[in-house]
């Protein structure tokens, strides 16, 4: 009875994304109040019915109705009462209806404060939005229902699958998704103010709270991706430039290069067609991300399902929607450009630099698409079976951002329009010169990758000091910092980190594997990790083989470890969880390998020096993104 | 900000060309992706060995590891080499459509025994039957890696002077068996056919 | 974040059909019983390097080279059959003396290029290798001419609506 509640309530929301598209968008051509009107309730009561819809697909796993399909194929009776709640969208229909519900959050954050615009821009905002929500809820009903009964109901789940039964999962999606989902909104804005022919300093007071806010959960979720993929699978890896982590870090790219081209909008008045431009490309990219990993046209584990039919769906609704609203940019971005002499600058300006900003981020995220879908395109043109792997993807990145990272620090340091280059250099010099002698530095200090070493302190140091020469010079003026100043502080403050995390990590890492009995030992580096043996353990669903480690450094103990080699009943799937020792300045990381026999088993040992400054430095990130949102000025009216 | 309209510049043609093209292109990438998706093979590897000659090895029997068999020896006629394991799941399954196969005699099929003990090797035939005119086995996987094994089952027709000619992942369905391994054979046992008259150069 | 593919082992996972309460308790009764189901044959002893350099250069060799089962996994981090095999053929190569590059094409023989991680620069990877620094290269050309235009006769900027 209840799954048919569900049903019911997403039909309805889809009725409500009709009214909250057509009425107002065609209240707005013609000038209408009262179908604008309709707008805000409609969107509200949009986000009323998902919230029940989802809520019944909760109660459906929480109460283990394996009458639903859904919950019958990600779900079993042994699930632990926490995974129940993140199974809700551990596979395709689940996690699209949790799409649909962030969609409906950021329809109704965006209805409830955007009553200081004008009455024309919300309803082509939300109205542009409800489309968005038309096309996810019909791919739910119409080919991935998450309410399909399943008749006779089996007695039993397959389960979740292992992998997914961990708290990482249960907070990465929602991140992922509300960053992903949210750069709906300056999309929406984008073509409102396409619509309405008009791009001035207000439009952009209201766009770039919601734009900075989107990036800065997308890239919270993207970190957290990262750090549950890193203790989860069990080698240490972080990164692994696979096809559906492209998908997220794409649009998180164009994403970045729209931040920094609205400040240039707002504060200048120029590049209002690369603005819209971007705003478009990001959720366009977000959309593409939702095609690839939906649709089984790329080989990813982490793919959802593949099905030819829903693959078609999205593409369809992906092409008239990013093909629409590329036409209207085509049609209409022109009139909103415009030659004022008062918008030149010269070479040596901020403008210059934050378009070789964009230029190098659109680049990167170019490159990114590119070798995403070489693969692809290569058997298409039938140049054979080619893969596309971090070999290539590292070296491009690093040669794509090693000009950014140099370029860095004079940004926001350059005065707008014009700008003395030799003084700007003469200020910045110095702190080179340093971050170049720490280099050096740690180039000789290096017990290995020596290279990698010293371009990871250099490029941190110099950007860290950079930013430093920054806060001094504001510090010698008026002393004061908006919150977008700060914002920006705590942002290339993270790069910073990010940067001196990457590097060192993937310079500095040392693994071993060999074969323990009780009692011996491993040393690495300055750590010995004793074998203390392993037993048998009995979990909720599954039987573990539980290691017992000690780490001492210098004589010390610092840590008692236990990695876990699982035996899911379910499926009979075996999952190494690894045992971690997390400092800030390295994880000692320690998993078992096979049992040898005699009590003896094969262990791996990583030490990960640095590796939590990748994830501090992304938090660092986001949080520059959510204080520049906050700024007062984008609430002045 | 206040704002005298000076002329507005329309968007330059050339980025429009691009902005199209691009569109399109990959639109239509997509849409290849899509319909390829649907293909049940699409992830399957094609292997690198075939038209070149498979891999010269000498391997013991199954059956009595005294004897080694290598695979000059082999030449003269084609045969079937299908790789299986006793641990192997999807083995078990295709073991009765490839034994029916085997049973029409058409072509010499020789298992090849891939990283198992050799008594569960004889144990799962002696339970299943045997339909292998000869079982090599490799217990190490050495010889597997020349062949450029990826999983179990996998299966490989080699023509009569050696060649590489087909092969196939997975479990054999009669559907396999019928639409690319008869229709190869038959153009492996035309091509023989035809150089006949001449005296085998070498066994 | 890629995860092994439950296709990566030997043996093939079933689906649990509708098996009853007390058929899943026996099922975990067995399992614990006899954790370890039929396995291929397989050394799970550690590789032996002879140095630390060697090592070091395994592991990124193994790095740049795909696992030829799964779902994009490179074989220095796969758990599959197969990827086990391989790594320690590549050992034992690299024992023997071979380069890099020989090792890579002993694979490539036996795989095809699907192996490499790295892909071949050749000219058919011409748009993959080139395509980004190339755009790249247009852009900035493109970035140069729009600087050079918009300082043509500029107009200071009202202090009144300086911002940071």
């Amino acid at each position: 009875m209840l799954p048919e509640l569900g049903q019911i309530l997403l039909v309805t929301a889809l009725l409500m994304a009709l009214l909250q598209t057509v009425l107002p968008l065609w209240g707005a051509h013609r000038d209408r109040a009262t179908w604008m009107a309709v707008a805000r309730p409609a969107a509200y009561a949009q986000l009323a019915l998902l919230l029940g819809a989802f809520g019944v697909l909760t109660a459906a796993f929480v109460t283990q109705d394996f009458s639903v399909r859904y919950v019958a194929e990600n779900s079993n009776s042994l699930l632990p009462l926490a995974y129940r709640y993140s199974a809700v969208w551990g596979a395709h229909e689940g996690s699209l209806l949790l799409w649909a519900l962030v969609l409906a959050v950021w329809c109704g954050a965006v209805a409830r404060w955007s009553k200081r615009l004008p009455a024309v821009v919300s309803a082509r905002v939300l109205g542009v939005l409800g489309i968005i929500s038309i096309g996810f809820l019909a791919f739910l009903i119409f080919t991935s229902n998450p309410f399909a009964r399943l008749i006779p109901a089996p007695l039993e789940g397959r389960d979740l699958n292992p992998l997914l039964q961990d708290p990482g999962l249960i907070i990465h999606p929602p991140m992922l998704y509300i960053g992903y989902v949210g750069f709906a909104v300056p999309f929406a804005f984008a073509i409102a103010a396409l619509l309405e022919g008009r791009v001035d300093a207000r439009w952009l007071r209201w766009t770039r709270p919601w734009t900075n806010v989107a990036w800065g959960f997308l890239t919270l979720g993207i970190a957290l991706g990262s750090w549950w993929a890193y203790y989860e699978l069990g080698w240490g890896g972080w990164w692994f430039w696979d096809p559906v982590e492209n998908a997220s870090f794409m649009p998180w790219l164009a994403g970045a290069a729209l931040i920094h081209s609205q400040a240039v909008t707002e504060k200048r008045g120029s590049f209002a067609s690369w603005t819209l431009l971007l705003a478009i490309a990001a959720f366009a990219l977000s959309l593409l991300g939702t095609f690839l990993v939906r649709s089984g046209v790329l080989t990813s584990v982490h793919s959802f399902a593949a099905d030819p039919s829903r693959g078609t769906f999205i593409l369809i609704f992906l092409a008239l929607v990013i093909g629409g609203a590329l036409l209207l940019y085509a049609l209409r971005a022109g009139a909103l450009t415009r030659e004022d002499p008062r918008r030149g600058f010269l070479p040596t300006s901020r403008e210059t630099l934050l378009l070789a900003n964009n230029l190098l981020l659109a680049a990167a995220c170019g490159m990114v698409l590119l070798g995403t879908l070489y693969p692809l395109l290569a058997d298409a043109l039938g140049l054979g079976k080619v893969s596309v792997g971090p070999p290539y993807f590292g070296t491009l990145f690093v040669v794509l951002m090693a000009p950014l990272v140099a370029l860095l620090p004079f940004g926001p340091l350059v005065n707008w329009q014009r700008d003395q280059a030799s003084r700007r250099v003469a200020m910045l010099a110095p702190w080179a010169g340093l971050a170049l002698l720490l280099g050096v530095i740690a180039y000789f200090m290096a017990p290995q990758g020596a290279l990698k070493t010293a371009a990871g302190v250099t490029g941190a140091a110099w950007v860290a000091f950079g930013t430093g020469r920054f806060v001094w010079t504001r510090l010698r003026g008026n002393g004061r910092f908006t919150a977008e100043m700060v914002g920006m502080l705590l942002a290339h403050g993270g790069v910073a980190v990010f940067l001196a995390g990457a590097l060192l990590v993937e310079a500095l890492n040392v693994q071993r594997e060999v074969a323990l009995a009780p009692g011996q030992s491993l040393v690495v580096g300055t750590y010995e990790v004793r074998f203390e043996g392993v037993d048998h353990q009995q979990g909720p669903n599954y039987v573990a083989d539980r290691g017992h480690l000690r780490v001492l450094q210098h004589d010390r103990e610092l840590a008692l470890l236990h990695p876990e080699k699982r035996l899911y009943a379910s499926g009979g799937q075996v999952m190494t969880e690894a045992g971690i020792h997390a400092r800030l300045n390295g994880d000692v990381y320690v998993a078992l390998g096979e049992s040898l026999g005699n009590n003896a088993w094969a262990v791996r040992v990583h030490i990960k020096p640095f590796v939590r400054w990748i994830w501090l430095g992304a938090l660092l990130m986001a949080l520059g993104g959510f204080v520049t949102a906050a700024d007062r000025r984008f609430r002045r009216p | 900000m206040s704002d005298p309209r000076p002329a507005s510049r329309p968007l330059p043609p050339v980025a429009i060309v691009i902005g199209v093209l691009f569109f399109f292109g990959l639109l239509g990438l997509m849409i290849y992706g899509v319909m390829k998706s649907g293909a049940p093979d699409r992830d399957v590897l094609p292997s690198a060995l075939i038209g070149k000659a498979a891999p010269a090895f000498e391997l013991p029997v199954l059956h009595d590891p005294h004897i080694k068999v290598s695979s000059t020896e082999l030449r003269g006629a084609p045969y079937v080499l299908n790789v299986w394991g006793s641990w192997c799941a999807a083995c078990r399954d295709e073991h009765p459509i490839l034994t029916r196969f085997a049973e029409t005699k058409r072509v010499r099929v020789i298992g090849y025994n891939w990283k198992d003990e050799p008594a569960d090797a004889l144990r799962w035939l002696e339970q299943l039957g045997n339909p292998f005119v000869l079982v090599l086995s490799d217990i190490e996987g050495r010889t597997a890696i020349d062949w450029g094994v990826t999983a179990a089952p996998e299966t490989f027709l080699v023509d009569a002077s050696g060649v590489v000619r087909w092969k196939y992942s997975g479990a054999l369905s009669q559907r396999v068996i019928d639409t690319q391994l008869i229709p190869e054979l038959e153009k492996v046992e035309r091509a023989h056919a035809n150089a006949q008259p001449q005296l085998p150069a070498s066994p | 974040m890629p995860m092994p593919s439950r296709s990566c082992r030997p043996r093939r996972n079933r689906m649990t059909r509708r098996v009853g309460v007390a058929l899943v308790a026996l099922a975990l009764a067995l399992a614990w019983a006899s954790p370890v189901m039929a396995q291929a044959v397989s050394d799970p002893t550690p590789l032996q390097y002879r140095d630390a350099a060697e090592e070091a250069r395994f592991h990124a060799l193994a790095a740049e080279l795909r696992c030829v089962q799964c779902q994009n996994q490179s074989l220095a981090d796969s758990n599959a059959q197969i990827a086990h095999d391989l790594r320690r053929e590549v050992l034992v190569l690299m024992q023997q003396g071979n380069s890099d590059a020989q090792i890579k094409q002993f694979l490539v023989d036996r795989y095809g290029e699907f192996v490499l991680y790295r892909p071949p620069m050749e000219a058919r990877n011409a748009l993959l290798w080139f395509g980004p620094p190339v755009a790249l290269l247009i852009g900035a050309g493109v970035l140069i001419w729009v600087v050079r235009r918009r300082s043509r006769g500029i107009q200071p900027m009202d202090k009144s609506e300086e911002r940071w």
